[in-house]
């Protein structure tokens, strides 16, 4: 079976996504997996716009409403342990009623604990990232790449991160 | 994402990215990827359906446990169990994204267009013969 990229996306949508002019990057970057995964420490990054509440802002929506072009580039820092009630989530561009329900469909911090006493995975780090998708139209992932990202990577690396795991929103 | 998971495995981590929408990470290209025939938003699964969101994340890590070389895209067979329209529906803001309140009125001119392009443009010669 193969996925179908718009199965669930509205037409305008689809073709809005399709219309964008997107240059593939080769070569693609590679570093081999070089432990078992019950020996690996797991980062976990979303882009789903997620925020600690007591201790961080959302991600900058009025500026977005204003420039519905930009987007914000920047992260933030989610303690590993959260409870759902602690986590906001500001996006504006998918229904966050489920997410708020159980963030585990974006950030899946209780199953990666799981995981980890259960022996299947070495570790899971203190903090988990997180960016906003929407990076503006056309889309510049440039400052993810260049300024916000490398800034993430420096971080997980000091905490003996090995493995990262992704989930856009 | 795909441009994060570059960044991050140019950095030396070993990243597994899971997208709904596999066109656009094969287009710019990332290391290892777990595509699913989710809506957006649910990457992982529904909620509290912890049965699902374990299988998707076990798949994802054999992903990235067996990954060979770099633009690995393998294909989850999990099955959305909601209706296609009621999917398609519950996953949108119940307002639209400022860009595409901005861009709506373009789409639907250029949409407008194409119809009336192929409405004046001559038969084909099939037809004609």
């Amino acid at each position: 079976m193969k996925v179908d990229s718009f199965k669930y996306i509205p037409r305008l949508l689809g073709a809005f996504y399709q219309n964008i002019d997107r240059k593939p990057i080769r070569p693609i970057p590679w570093s081999p997996l070089k432990l078992p995964l019950t020996r690996c420490k797991f980062g976990l990054v979303t882009s789903g716009g997620l925020f600690y509440k007591e201790e961080e802002p959302p991600f900058d929506l009025e500026r977005e409403k204003r420039e519905p072009t930009w987007g914000d580039p920047t992260f933030r820092t989610i303690p590993t342990g959260i409870s759902q009630e602690e986590l906001g989530v500001s996006n504006l561009h998918i229904n966050t009623k489920d997410v708020m329900a159980d963030m585990n469909i974006l950030l899946p911090l209780q199953r990666f604990n799981e995981f980890v006493a259960e022996g299947r995975i070495g570790g899971l780090a203190s903090f988990a990232y997180s960016f906003m998708g929407y990076q503006g139209h056309p889309p510049n992932a440039a400052e993810w790449h260049n300024t916000y990202g490398p800034k993430v990577a420096q971080k997980l690396k000091a905490e003996g991160v090995n493995c990262i795991l992704l989930t856009p929103s | 994402m795909p441009v994060l998971a570059r960044t991050f495995e140019a950095a030396g981590f070993s990243t597994i990215l899971v997208s709904q929408i596999p066109y656009l990470v094969e287009t710019v290209g990332a290391p290892r990827t777990l595509a699913v025939e989710f809506p957006l938003g649910h990457t992982l699964g529904q909620p509290h359906n912890i049965p699902q969101q374990k299988k998707v994340l076990i798949q994802a890590l054999d992903v990235l446990k067996s990954a060979k070389e770099p633009g690995t895209v393998i294909h989850s067979r999990e099955i959305w169990p909601v209706p296609q329209k009621e999917a398609l529906k519950d996953w949108q803001p119940k307002e639209p994204s400022p860009l595409i309140k901005m861009m709506t009125p373009h789409f639907l001119e250029m949409a407008r267009e194409q119809r009336k392009a192929r409405r004046d443009a001559p038969q084909d010669k099939n037809r004609r013969n």
